[in-house]
C-alpha cells in the first residue's frame, strides 16, 4: 500500500488527495518510511523533518475536509536542497562551516511551499555550496545513485535528484548554477528544469553566482515540474533580478505536449553539444529521441552557436569570482563554526582564516582562491570582464539559433553517471560534465533534461530541451511530447527500470 | 608555463582569509594553473567591441519603497552567534582602523 | 624610514610659507530615510543593538538587497544641489573586504559609475570670501555596524581583548561625496576645509536628506593633505585621516597634517602615504596599521542588484522641487532684513539664521529678532553653555513678546522677568505676564495715587519744576515706578507727573 503511493507522480498523488482516495498524511508517511527504509545507504537527506511534514499533512488534510480551497499540489510532499534557507530547519548548503546553522527566515519559495501545504519531508544533500557535479563535495559523505550504488548521482543537487529516483519524495528543489538541476536529472533517469534566470526567486538560496544561479523542480515527470515551476514562481519584489511578469501556462503546456502533436515545431540540434567527448550510447539515445520528435511532426534543423566552445571557460571565471565574494560572508564571526588559530595571536583576522581553512571543503576553496584571484588587482579586465563579453556572444549566438529553431537540443550531459573517485582529483574533467548545461545559465535561457532512454551500461541517459528566455512553456510542451511517447516505448516509466533498492526494515 | 604560483596562492589565500596547510598550496597551484590557462582563451573572443553582459535578463530601477518592515528580534538575531555580550556579537580583537 | 616624532612640528605659518597645501575631502552622509539602503529595516538612532537588522543587512545566506527607491531620490537630490551631473545610468558595485562590523564582507557601493559626477560648490569663508570646490563624484553605498572595544585602553582599539559588534547601522544609506583635489588654498587651507564640510552641512539639511548631525556621526569626513613645494610643482604625497567628525577637528587635521608633514619634508624625509586618525584629545594625527590588502577591494559589479537609470524627467522633477540653497538663502535674507555684511556673519555663525526667520516670520521686525537672539538669548545660551537652537523658548514665543512690548503691555525690563519665565518653562509670554502679573500699570487712577504721594514727598522738586525746570522731573518718575514695582508705563508716568504739577 505504502509503496504503491510512494511510486505515484506528484499529480497522480495529488488527484488522489482531491478524490480522498489517499490523505496527505497518508502520502507524507508513506514516504518517511520510504526515506527511513533506503536513505541509509542512499544518504540523499542531510535532515529530515518528519514531524513537521506530518503536521502540515494533518493541517491540510483538515483543511480539505473543512472544503478550503487549495493548490493543485496541497498535501503532495517535497524535499528542498539544502542550499535553500528553511526557518527553523537545519540549512548547511553541504558544508561544515554551517553545520547546525538554523535561519531565522524562510527563502520565497519556502514559503510558497509552504503556503500551497506541501509538507516538508527535509534537507536533501548536496556539493558543498553547491559546487561540484557528483555530491561527492559535500561535507557530510556522498549521495548515492538509486541506479547504481557505487556511481554519483550527479551534482551539486545529487539529493535532490537520487530521492526523487529513489521514490523518497515524489517532489523536490534544485538549484542550478551551471546544470546541478539538469545534469543530476539525467543521471539519476528524472527530469530536472532551471527556469528562465529570474523566474523563480533566488530570495533565501545560499548563493554561489548570483548572476547564474536559479532555483527549480526536480520531478519524476514533465508535468509535475511545470506544477512545481508555477508554485515556485512569478515575481518577488526582494529578488531585485525576479522578473516582474507572470509565468507562461506551464502545466497547461506540459498538458498540450503530452497530447503528442508537434507539428510546425523547429527543434535546433546545437551542432557544438554533440560528437567529440559524448559517450557512445548517450549520442545514440540522442539520436533517437530526435527521430521520436520528428515522428511527432517536428522538424529537426542543425543550428551552430560557435561561441558555446568558450562557454565553459567563461563561466569557470564569472562563477569563482561571484562565489568568492558571496562566500565571504562565512567567516565564524556571526553565525556558523568558529575555529580558533592554531597559533598566533588570536584577531578577528586569523580567527577568520582559520575558520575558513577548516570549514571549508577542497572544491570550495579551490574555487574561492581563484575567484579571488581572478577579481584581484590587475586581472578583473582580462578575466571577469572578458568572461562577461562571452555571455554576450553567447546570448548572440541563442539569438541566432531561436530564429532558426523555437527550442534547442542537446544531451544533457556528455555521460552517464560515473563512479565515485573517477574524476575527484582531475577538476577540469569534472568541469567538462558541464559543458551542455552552462551555455543556458549564462544567457539566461530556461532548459529541461527529460529521461530518454538507458546507455549501453544501462544508465540513465538525458535529453536537455532549451527555450528562449521567459519561453519556458516550449520546453515542457516538447519534454511532455518526447516523455509520452518514449514511455509508449518502454511501456511505463524509465524509473521502472531501475534497480530495486535493498530496504532496512522498519521499526516503527 | 606556471601561471599562478605557489607565492601567488598564498597572496591569494589571504586576501580570501583561507590558511591553507602548505600541501593545499601546492595543489592549488597546480590545479589552478590549468584552470587559468584554460580561461586565456577567453580573451581571444572578448574584442573590445563586444560588450559585457552582467545581468542574463536586462531589468534597471528595481526600487523598494521606503516603508519599514518587521526587523528580526535580537533574539534571532544573535541565535547562532558563536559569542555574544549585551545583545551584540563578540568577536574577536580586531586590529586596525580606529 | 625615518619616524618622525608628532612632537616634531613646524610652525603653521612657516609652514604655509613654503609648502603649497593640496587637499581633497571625501565626506560621507548618512541618509534620514525610514529604512536602510538595501532592506525595508527601520532606521532609528539610539535603539537597543541588534534589534534593527532584517536578514539583508545582518548579511545572512541568501539575503539579497532591493535598493530604497527614496535613498536614490536623496542622491540625486543631493548631485544637482552639488551641481552635478546625474549618470543616465549608473551600478553598484561590491567593494570586498574582511571586517567584523561589515556583515557580507563586502561593501555594496558604486566604483566606476557613480550616480553623481562633475559638480561644484562655492563654499563661503567666514570673512565673506568664497572659494570654489570642484565635486569629482558623489555615490552611493552602505555604512558599516558598530564596533565597541572592550579590555585595555578604554574604548580603543589597540589593546582591546575583544569587539562586540552591533549592526543596528549596518546597511544605512550613505553618500560619499568626493571633491576633486583642492588647490589654491594656501595657508586659508584649513579654513577652506572646515568652511566645505559646513557648507555641505547646511546643505543636506536644507535638501532634508539628512538630521546631518556630526555628533552622532550622520557626516563624516576623510581628510587628505598633501603639501608641495609651489603651485606649479607636481602634486606631493598625501595622507588620509579618517572619520573626522567635527567641523573644529576638520581644521585642526588639516593644520596639522601641513606642520606635520613640512617636518617631514624638512628632514629631507618622504611623506607615507597612508591612513592616519585624528586624536581630539591631543590634536594630533597618528598612522593606521597598515593593512597589506588594503588597496585590494576587487570590485565587480554587484550581480544581485539591477542598474540604476535614473530617467531624464525624474531628475528634472527632482531639480524643479529643490529647496533654495543655503548661500542664496542667505543673500535673500540679508537683503530683506537690511543687515551689515558683519551682523549677517555674526547671525550665521552663531547658527540663529532659521531662529531668526522664524521670529520675523511671527510678526516682529528684523532689527527686533536680531536684538533678541544675538543679544539676551546668545547671552543666556552661552552661559548655560547650550546651542542656541536648544534654547527652551521658540522663534513664535519671541515674536510675542515683543508683540507684547510694541503693545505698551510690557516694557523691556518686564519682558526679560516674562522671558525667564517661558525659559522656566511656565508657558508662552502672554501666560506667564498673567500668572506673574507682570502687566504694566495702566490704569491712571492707580498711578495718579502713587504720583500724588510722590510729589507730596518731594515739595522741592515740585518747587523746581514748577519754576520751568524739568530736568529734576525724573526724581519723581523714579519714585512712582519703584512705588509700582516697574510695572508702570514710564512715558504715561511722566505725562501725569508734569499734568499733576501743572506744566
Ligand atoms: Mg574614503
Ligand atoms: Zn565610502
Amino acid at each position: 500500500m505504502t509503496t504503491d503511493i510512494t511510486r505515484l507522480s506528484a499529480s497522480e498523488l495529488a488527484a488522489s488527495l482531491a478524490d480522498g482516495t489517499v490523505s496527505s498524511v497518508e502520502a507524507t508517511q508513506a514516504h518517511l518510511d520510504r526515506i527511513a527504509e533506503v536513505d541509509g545507504d542512499l544518504n540523499a537527506f542531510l535532515h529530515v523533518s518528519a514531524e513537521e511534514a506530518l503536521a502540515t499533512a494533518a493541517d491540510v488534510d483538515a483543511r480539505r475536509s473543512a472544503g478550503d480551497e487549495l493548490g493543485p499540489l496541497a498535501g503532495v510532499p517535497i524535499a528542498i536542497k539544502d542550499v535553500v534557507v528553511t526557518k527553523g530547519l537545519p540549512t548547511t548548503a553541504g558544508s561544515k562551516i554551517l553545520e547546525g546553522w538554523i535561519p531565522p527566515y524562510d527563502a520565497t519559495l519556502v514559503e510558497r511551499i509552504k503556503a500551497a501545504g506541501l509538507p516538508i519531508l527535509g534537507k536533501t544533500n548536496m556539493d558543498e555550496f553547491a559546487m561540484g557535479s557528483s555530491t561527492e563535495h559535500s561535507a557530510y559523505g556522498n549521495t548515492r545513485n538509486p541506479w547504481d550504488l557505487d556511481r554519483i548521482p550527479g551534482g551539486s543537487g545529487g539529493g535532490s535528484a537520487a530521492a526523487v529516483a529513489a521514490f523518497e519524495a515524489p517532489l523536490a528543489i534544485g538549484t542550478d548554477t551551471g546544470g546541478s538541476i539538469r545534469q543530476p536529472g539525467a543521471v539519476t533517469g528524472t527530469v530536472g528544469a532551471k527556469p528562465t534566470y529570474g523566474g523563480v526567486s533566488r530570495y533565501g538560496l545560499i548563493a554561489m553566482a548570483s548572476s547564474l544561479d536559479q532555483a527549480g523542480p526536480v520531478t519524476r515527470t514533465v508535468l509535475d515540474a511545470a506544477l512545481l515551476h508555477e508554485l515556485i514562481g512569478g515575481h518577488d519584489p526582494r529578488d531585485s533580478t525576479s522578473i516582474p511578469e507572470a509565468l507562461p501556462r506551464l502545466a497547461d503546456a506540459a498538458r498540450l505536449g503530452a497530447a503528442g502533436d508537434l507539428k510546425g515545431l523547429r527543434v535546433g540540434v546545437v551542432k557544438e553539444l554533440s560528437g567529440e567527448g559524448y559517450q557512445e550510447g548517450v549520442s545514440a539515445r540522442f539520436a533517437e529521441s530526435l527521430d521520436t520528435l520528428r515522428a511527432l511532426g517536428a522538424e529537426v534543423v542543425e543550428v551552430s552557436c560557435p561561441h558555446f566552445t568558450y562557454a565553459l571557460d567563461a563561466y569557470y571565471l564569472i562563477m569563482p569570482a561571484e562565489a568568492s565574494s558571496n562566500l565571504a560572508k562565512f567567516d565564524g564571526m556571526r553565525f556558523g563554526l568558529r575555529v580558533q588559530p592554531s597559533e598566533g595571536p588570536v584577531t578577528a583576522e586569523r580567527v577568520m582564516a582559520a575558520t575558513r581553512g577548516t570549514g571549508f571543503g577542497d572544491e570550495v576553496k579551490r574555487r574561492v582562491i581563484l575567484g579571488t584571484y581572478a577579481l584581484s588587482a590587475g586581472y578583473y579586465d582580462a578575466y571577469y570582464g572578458s568572461a562577461q563579453k562571452v555571455r554576450t556572444l553567447v546570448q548572440r549566438d541563442f539569438a541566432a539559433a531561436f530564429d532558426q529553431a523555437d527550442v534547442l537540443v542537446s544531451p544533457t550531459a556528455p555521460t552517464t553517471a560515473f563512479k565515485f573517485g573517477e574524476k575527484l582529483d582531475d577538476p577540469l574533467a569534472m568541469y567538462l560534465n558541464d559543458v551542455a548545461t552552462i551555455p543556458a545559465n549564462l544567457a539566461g535561457v530556461p532548459g529541461v533534461s527529460v529521461p530518454n532512454g538507458l546507455s549501453d551500461d544501462g544508465l540513465p541517459v538525458g535529453f536537455q530541451i532549451l527555450a528562449p528566455a521567459k519561453a519556458d512553456d516550449r520546453m515542457y510542451r516538447v519534454g511532455a511530447a518526447l516523455e509520452a511517447s518514449l514511455e509508449k516505448t518502454w511501456g511505463g516509466p524509465l524509473l521502472a527500470q531501475a534497480p530495486e533498492l535493498k530496504t532496512t526494515e522498519l521499526t516503527r | 608555463m606556471s601561471t599562478i604560483s605557489r607565492d601567488e596562492v598564498a597572496r591569494v589565500a589571504g586576501l580570501a582569509r583561507i590558511d591553507l596547510r602548505p600541501d593545499e598550496v601546492d595543489r592549488l597551484a597546480g590545479e589552478l594553473d590549468v584552470i587559468v590557462e584554460s580561461i586565456a582563451r577567453v580573451s581571444q573572443v572578448a574584442t573590445a567591441d563586444v560588450p559585457a553582459t552582467s545581468h542574463p535578463i536586462p531589468l534597471t530601477n528595481v526600487f523598494r519603497d521606503d516603508v519599514p518592515q518587521q526587523a528580526l528580534s535580537q533574539q534571532d538575531v544573535l541565535a547562532a552567534a558563536p559569542e555574544q555580550e549585551d545583545g551584540r556579537f563578540l568577536v574577536p580583537q580586531i586590529l586596525g582602523e580606529e | 624610514m625615518t619616524a618622525v616624532p608628532t612632537t616634531d612640528l613646524v610652525a603653521y605659518d612657516d609652514a604655509v610659507r613654503r609648502y603649497d597645501p593640496v587637499l581633497g575631502i571625501e565626506v560621507h552622509v548618512e541618509l534620514g530615510t525610514r529604512t536602510k539602503m538595501f532592506c525595508a529595516a527601520e532606521v532609528e538612532f539610539g535603539a537597543e543593538p541588534n534589534t534593527q537588522t532584517t536578514p539583508v543587512s545582518l548579511g545572512l545566506p541568501g539575503a539579497l538587497p532591493v535598493v530604497n527607491g527614496t535613498a536614490v531620490e536623496y542622491a540625486i537630490r543631493i548631485g544637482l544641489a552639488l551641481n552635478c551631473q546625474i549618470a543616465e545610468s549608473c551600478r553598484f558595485a561590491r567593494k570586498n573586504y574582511f571586517y567584523p562590523d561589515v556583515p557580507k564582507n563586502f561593501q555594496t557601493s558604486q566604483y566606476d559609475e557613480p550616480i553623481a559626477y562633475d559638480g561644484w560648490i562655492d563654499v563661503e569663508l567666514e570673512d565673506g570670501e568664497t572659494f570654489r570646490v570642484e565635486i569629482e563624484r558623489a555615490h552611493m553605498e552602505e555604512d558599516a555596524g558598530k564596533n565597541t572595544h572592550v579590555g585595555g585602553t578604554a574604548g580603543r582599539i589597540h589593546g582591546a581583548e575583544y569587539s562586540l559588534v552591533d549592526y543596528n547601522r549596518a546597511g544605512i544609506p550613505l553618500v560619499e561625496i568626493v571633491t576633486r583635489p583642492i588647490e589654491g588654498a594656501g595657508e586659508r587651507a584649513p579654513e577652506v576645509a572646515r568652511a566645505y564640510v559646513q557648507t555641505l552641512r547646511d546643505i543636506f539639511r536644507a535638501l532634508d536628506v539628512s538630521e546631518a548631525r556630526m555628533e552622532r556621526g550622520n557626516v563624516r569626513a576623510d581628510v587628505n593633505v598633501s603639501l608641495r613645494t609651489g603651485p606649479e610643482a607636481p602634486l606631493g604625497t598625501r595622507t588620509e585621516t579618517k572619520n573626522v567628525n567635527s567641523f573644529r577637528s576638520v581644521e585642526r587635521t588639516v593644520r596639522h597634517e601641513i606642520s606635520r608633514q613640512a617636518a617631514v619634508l624638512d628632514a629631507g624625509d618622504t611623506v607615507v602615504q597612508e591612513t592616519r586618525h585624528w586624536h581630539e584629545d591631543t590634536g594630533v594625527t597618528t598612522p593606521g596599521r597598515v593593512k597589506s590588502d588594503a588597496e585590494d577591494y576587487r570590485y565587480f559589479p554587484e550581480p544581485d542588484l539591477v542598474p540604476v537609470a535614473p530617467s531624464r524627467d525624474w531628475v528634472e522633477e527632482i531639480r524643479a522641487g529643490l529647496p533654495e540653497m543655503p548661500a542664496a538663502r542667505r543673500r535673500r535674507l540679508q537683503g530683506d532684513w537690511g543687515y551689515a555684511d558683519a551682523e549677517m556673519r555674526d547671525v550665521v555663525n552663531a547658527g540663529a539664521l532659521d531662529l531668526i526667520e522664524a521670529t520675523v516670520a511671527g510678526g516682529t521686525t528684523p532689527a527686533g529678532a536680531r536684538k533678541w537672539w544675538m543679544g539676551e538669548l546668545a547671552r543666556r545660551a552661552k552661559q548655560a553653555d547650550v546651542p542656541l537652537e536648544s534654547m527652551a523658548v521658540t522663534p513664535a514665543q519671541i515674536a510675542e513678546l515683543e508683540q507684547l512690548i510694541a503693545g505698551g503691555k510690557i516694557n523691556d525690563k518686564l519682558a526679560r522677568q516674562v522671558l525667564d519665565g517661558v525659559l522656566a518653562g511656565e508657558g508662552d509670554p502672554a501666560a506667564v505676564v498673567q500668572s506673574r502679573g507682570l502687566e504694566v500699570v495702566s490704569d491712571d487712577g492707580a498711578l495718579l495715587t502713587a504720583i500724588d504721594e510722590a510729589l507730596a514727598a518731594q515739595p522741592d522738586v515740585v518747587a523746581k519744576v514748577r519754576g520751568g525746570n524739568q530736568g529734576p522731573v525724573g526724581a519723581i518718575i523714579g519714585a512712582v515706578m519703584k512705588a509700582t514695582k516697574g510695572q508702570a508705563d514710564a512715558k504715561r508716568v511722566r505725562e501725569l507727573v508734569l499734568e499733576r504739577i501743572g506744566q
